[in-house]
């Protein structure tokens, strides 16, 4: 198993163009995304203090970030002493093999898993098969993907790409059921009685996480079907895989992230169901637990310093939910776990440039991602600095490069369009202020001034975007 | 690996604490609403989820509880063993969770519903805590049977999270596992539509008491 696994090779403008001529695929999107959208805006739009909670949501990842040796060190104590296992994994590959060897250290054959970004990021399913484990997936659109032997194409809701006729058909072919109507509340039903067969019998479950608290060595599980409840709770053993970038330092500072989540998430005031569990409760779940802390890349992501932000990343989703390229091409045209505007820079950054190098610029720099973004990561800020960072290896590596044609088209659209243009100021100006933060350029001069009007251009991208356009030859 | 974060931040000055990142905490951390407003909210809040809530008196719980489970044909409740006397009902079996002789899962999967308490509710969203507290049991027991009944006592709903955060956190300290719920299990995987109930119960009853 390579580090890559869950990556795929085909770049973004190829399997974009496959997306945007299936026609259901942007049927669904386009229905999931206006409705997420709205659902948002009315929940946050209740909160007068939403910006107060947004920059405490940004600084306390900031905080984590600059110390994250320091909280990770806490962690692992902490969760020691409440009775748990911490594990260390460099990358995917180890992540893997830790949890293949708890599991059949047991003797099982069998584990539930409750949706996790992180390990379908290492590719843990694969990895447990071959090492003879099944893996049950229990999300509801998670059952879809993997009965359907699908990627999922969207963080929150990866089936939203099938629809009900297509799920009951997949159901009635894979599912023990006899009789079934494309109702949603039937098609659940089926979901339910197969999966709580798999919850009552396994013995080993497998959870990532959504924060975990240096101080206490909790964990805390974010989820509405109650699956991930079963998973944590069912079985005798729990393996929980954490991004190292998921620690929190203290439970008081849940009281912002528990606000910021799932109004941005599924754009609710609090989702159904949120598990937290320290260590291991005397005769009350699982009696032994295991933490996986994942570098797989992040350290990579942490030592960029402009890049860094993008482990602020909580995954709720509500940048793929604005973005105009995602709701036209859809998750599956990123070729990676995490799509959107969220994958478009989290991805080169964990793979490498060489890799996902074409990412960077499925974007059009608009500014809607960085508006909703809950911790207010500038992801327009890190495209920049990523595609700056493109071009150079490129340049170093072969004399025309292909894929950077896309780019210069995605750039131009916006700039070469007056109403675009100022459409993205209007967006811009209508977030919080953008702080001024060291490095970067209030306004810059000449026809570019309007540029800057309603954001900053970091310095470094701008160099290497007038390199870019002189070696380029200019505009065409 | 900690080899690599420290490598990786390098740029990070050997003095700097973890507080000399400032954290400004501009946001609420307390709702001043008057407690009748709150309580209201809580129990608005809670129906939105297409939970059902039950307002009644201190007196009336264990008969409400008995309307309850006649309502929905409910005969035999798990319970915690540490349930409130005066909560427990005449008419309905009640099997309570033993310290010591905890009941299998196959036997709470066959079970109608689950009565517990909770540590608080929060009005601004609408969630019941529990906390592995008195009259609450394991957390097994609220999650198999397809039904939860849950007993809400009014001067127990606090406004707002911080607000929770605060009131649970020894609780947290003391490695007590936590369930938020909000209203009962549900997805929006089937083209969008929020579908009550996958995994966890699919109804979720509250009485508001007091
Ligand atoms: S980048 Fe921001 S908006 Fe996008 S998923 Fe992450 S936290 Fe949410």
């Amino acid at each position: 198993m390579s580090a890559e696994v869950g990556f795929r090779p085909e770049p973004f403008p190829v399997a974009a163009r496959t997306a945007l001529a299936d026609a259901q695929l942007r049927r669904n999107l386009g229905k999931a995304t206006t409705t997420i959208r709205a659902k948002r805006a009315q929940v946050v739009g209740e909160l007068d203090d939403w910006e107060a909670l947004r920059e405490a949501g940004r600084a306390l990842k900031e905080r984590v970030l600059r110390h994250l040796d320091d909280y990770l060190e806490q962690l692992e104590e902490s969760v020691t002493q409440a009775g748990g296992h911490v594990h260390w994994a460099r990358d995917a590959a180890e992540a893997n093999r830790i949890v293949a060897e708890i599991v059949t250290g047991h003797g099982e054959r069998e584990v539930v898993k409750v949706k996790s970004l992180t390990t379908d990021e290492t590719g843990l399913n694969e990895a447990l098969a071959a090492a003879g484990v099944s893996a049950w997936e229990t999300d509801l659109a998670e059952l879809i993907v993997q009965l359907g032997r699908d990627a999922s194409s969207h963080i929150l809701v990866p089936a939203i790409h099938k629809s009900r006729a297509e799920i009951r058909e997949l159901f009635l072919r894979t599912l023990d059921v006899d009789e079934l109507t494309d109702e949603p509340t039937e098609l659940a039903g089926a979901a339910r009685a197969h999966l709580r067969r798999k919850f009552l019998s396994a013995r080993v479950g497998v959870s990532g996480v959504n924060f975990a608290l240096a101080d206490s060595g909790t964990v805390c599980v974010v989820e509405s079907e109650g699956n991930g409840r079963m998973c944590v709770t069912l079985p005798d053993v729990l393996v929980s895989v954490m991004g190292i970038e998921k620690v929190v330092p203290t439970w008081r500072d849940l009281e912002v992230f528990l606000q910021l989540l799932p109004r941005s998430s599924t754009g609710e005031r609090m989702n159904p169901y949120t598990s937290f569990w320290t260590g291991v409760a005397d005769g009350d779940g699982p009696q032994e637990f295991h933490l996986v802390l994942l570098d797989n890349g992040r350290t990579d992501v942490l030592a960029d310093r402009i890049g860094r932000q993008t482990l602020n990343c909580i995954r709720c989703s509500a940048c793929l939910n604005v973005c105009p390229v995602y709701e036209r091409t859809g998750g599956h045209a990123y070729r990676s776990v995490y799509p959107g505007p969220i994958g478009a820079i989290l991805t080169p950054q964990l793979q490498g440039i060489d890799r996902a190098g074409s990412l960077p610029f499925a974007s059009t720099l608009c500014g809607a991602c960085y508006e909703v973004c809950p911790v207010k990561i500038d992801i327009p800020e890190v495209l920049v600095h990523l595609r700056a960072r493109v071009v150079e290896h490129a340049a170093g590596t072969r004399p025309v490069p292909g894929p950077e044609a896309l780019s210069m088209r995605a750039l131009g659209w916006v700039f070469a369009d007056r109403r675009r243009y100022e459409a993205a100021q209007r967006a811009a100006r209508a977030g919080s202020v953008t702080i001024s933060r060291h490095g970067r350029i209030r306004r810059l001069p000449g026809p570019l001034a309007a540029w800057t009007e309603g954001r900053d251009a970091p310095t470094v991208a701008r160099q290497s975007f007038r390199q870019w356009w002189a070696a380029r030859g200019g505009a065409r | 690996m900690l080899a690599r974060v420290r490598a990786a931040l390098r740029d990070v000055p050997p003095d700097e604490a973890p507080k000399d990142v400032p954290v400004e905490r501009g946001y609420r951390t307390r709702d001043d609403a008057p407690p009748g407003e709150l309580i209201d909210r809580f129990a608005e809040r809670v129906e939105e989820y297409e939970a059902r809530v039950l307002r009644v008196d201190a007196d009336q719980v264990a008969a409400a509880v008995a309307t309850a489970c006649a309502a929905r044909g409910a005969r035999r409740l798990v319970i915690p063993h540490d349930l409130p006397a005066e909560w427990r009902p005449d008419g309905v079996e009640l099997v309570a969770d033993r310290v010591g002789a905890p009941l299998d899962h196959a036997t709470l999967d066959g079970l109608d519903g689950a009565l517990t308490g909770c540590a608080l509710g929060i009005a601004e969203t609408g969630t019941i805590v529990l906390d592995s507290g008195a009259g609450q049991g394991r957390r097994v027991i609220s999650l198999l049977p397809d039904y939860h009944l849950c007993v809400v006592g009014a001067d127990r709903v606090v406004g707002s999270v911080p607000e929770a955060v605060a009131a649970l956190a020894d609780a947290v300290a003391a490695g007590r596992p936590l369930t938020w719920i909000s209203g009962p299990s549900a997805t929006s995987d089937i083209e969008l539509d929020r579908v009550e109930g996958v995994h966890g119960p699919r109804t979720l009853e509250v009485l508001l008491v007091g």
